[in-house]
């Protein structure tokens, strides 16, 4: 077996790692969005429960917090791995979203909301049509590292069966004892995945930079 | 007889145990332009941010027209429309650009139709002399621009009572003209204005009232000539006249 065999058999492990990735990332950032705004604006007890969440789901390695998640999940609802795994990456994502979304909202916050109140804006609506548009901006590079990681850690699920990339590695280092070649094409894949992500994140910060003179 | 727009009864606020003032009264008739001095510190600030509702008095009440808004209850965000907020530091909503910052309020708080908004917010600019730059962002607007963007996005709303907290303070000498003939226009079109400044001149001129606070209370109030030639106290008559002498020189070296 030759490299380009190789690259071929891991690489159709790809539509799940992007299935895995395409899963946890937006749903991180839906949970992680909501938490960060209830984090700033929920009030003591919220606020609290918020950083609680954030400091025990950042100091548990995510493995054993996916582990954890999947059996919760598969004793309760019946998902295959793939959608267990995704959500639960999902969960953990959402965490470090939140801690990145949070860090944005309170570099916009104060003052912008005073504006936005002094005009007449409830709270939401502040949030919705002055804090939100900034933050999300504001978020994108610290973002676009989070989705690398996420694009990694989307490995994981090979530990739930999922047949990703990493999975067919192993499969096919096990059935032909050539790890090195198959580890290196699992790599090759994973660094040309986070490579265009960051990409594409970075042209989309640049397509959405609020003009100004120098 | 004048109409009060604005009463103010002895209205207090504290920060923990720090008085920050205490008893004030003020009334601001319709069309009065009513210039607030003091020193640092005095709590100036704060009393803006108490008569919007930005912050919560702890006791007292203010009153605008015939609606108690310190009242239990009262629809404050409703409130906030009708009175204006012009700050140090413009604040403008960085996203948006001249025009956008004016009509973000019409369309979302006002609900007015898309049009009908965009004809108000180039009206209010145009007010303020800037529709030439309705496509500009705050950072492509100097500071004189971008507070006078922010007098117009206030305006838009057509509030009851403008205030203003410095609104000059933070702008390059050359730049404050350009501030101050807009405040000037609207001071002479009828617009009721409460304005925090040590620009003197201003004061002087379209002040109906200046009131000096010092130190948590409001130490004496009257026009512009009672306060700089027959002041009650000894106090006002050595503030106003080293504030003059301290912005006056400011102006001048530039
Ligand atoms: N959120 C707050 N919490 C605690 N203390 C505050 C708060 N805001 C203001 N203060 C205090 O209230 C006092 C009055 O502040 P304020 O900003 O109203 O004064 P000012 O007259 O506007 O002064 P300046 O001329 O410097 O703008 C100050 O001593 C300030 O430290
Ligand atoms: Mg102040």
């Amino acid at each position: 077996m030759n490299f380009s065999s190789f690259i071929q058999y891991i690489a159709s492990g790809t539509a799940y790692t992007l299935g895995v990735t395409l899963v946890a990332l937006p749903s991180g950032l839906v949970l992680g969005v909501l938490f960060a705004l209830l984090y700033v604006y929920g009030g003591r007890v919220v606020s609290r429960l918020m950083s609680l969440y954030s400091t025990v789901m950042r100091g548990i390695p995510p493995i054993v917090l996916l582990f954890i998640l999947y059996f919760v999940m598969s004793g309760s609802v019946n998902l295959s791995p793939f959608w267990a795994g995704s959500i639960s990456l999902g969960i953990i994502s959402s965490a470090y979203q939140m801690e990145i979304v949070r860090g944005a909202i309170l570099a916009v916050s104060g003052e912008q909301m005073l504006a936005a109140r002094a005009i007449g804006m409830s709270t939401l609506e502040a949030i919705r049509y002055v804090i939100l548009p900034q933050t999300l901006r504001l978020a994108i590079p610290p973002w676009s590292n989070e989705a690398a990681i996420v694009i990694k850690d989307s490995s994981l699920v090979y530990a739930l069966g999922v047949p990703e990339i990493l999975r067919r590695a192993q499969l096919i280092s096990a059935s032909t004892q050539q790890p090195f070649l198959a580890y290196i094409s699992a790599a090759v894949i994973y660094f040309a995945l986070v490579f265009i992500a960051n990409r594409l994140l970075a042209r989309l910060e640049r397509r959405l930079t609020i003009p100004s003179n120098p | 007889m004048p109409k009060p727009i604005l009463t103010i009864k002895k209205l207090t606020k504290k920060y923990g145990n720090n008085v920050i003032f205490h008893d004030i009264d003020l009334v601001v008739n319709e069309g009065d332009t009513i210039v607030v001095i003091g020193p640092s510190g005095t709590g100036k600030s704060t009393l803006l941010r108490c008569v919007n509702l930005l912050t919560k008095p702890d006791g007292g009440e203010i009153w605008l027209d015939d609606l108690e808004i310190t009242a239990k209850g009262a629809d404050e965000d409703r409130v906030r429309q009708h009175i204006g907020m012009v700050f140090q530091n413009f604040l403008l909503f960085n996203h948006l650009t001249a025009l956008e910052n004016v009509k973000l309020g019409l369309t979302k708080v006002k609900h007015l139709p898309e049009a009908a908004a965009h004809e108000k917010a180039l009206a209010e600019l145009t007010r303020v002399g800037l529709a030439d730059r309705a496509d500009h962002y705050p950072g492509q607007l100097s500071g004189g621009q971008q507070q006078r963007v922010g007098i117009a996005r206030a305006l838009a709303m057509d509030p009851r009572v403008m205030l203003f907290d410095e609104p000059t303070s933070a702008l390059d000498p050359e730049l404050i003209g350009e501030v101050l003939e807009v405040m000037r226009n609207l001071s002479l079109e009828g617009m009721t204005m409460i304005v925090v400044t040590h620009e003197m001149g201003f004061a002087r001129e379209v002040a109906d009232r200046i009131v000096f606070m010092e130190k948590g209370s409001i130490v004496e109030e009257g026009t512009p000539d009672d306060l700089f030639y027959r002041p009650k106290y000894e106090r006002t008559r050595e503030f106003l006249w080293k504030i003059t002498e301290l912005y006056g020189k400011k102006e001048a070296k530039e």
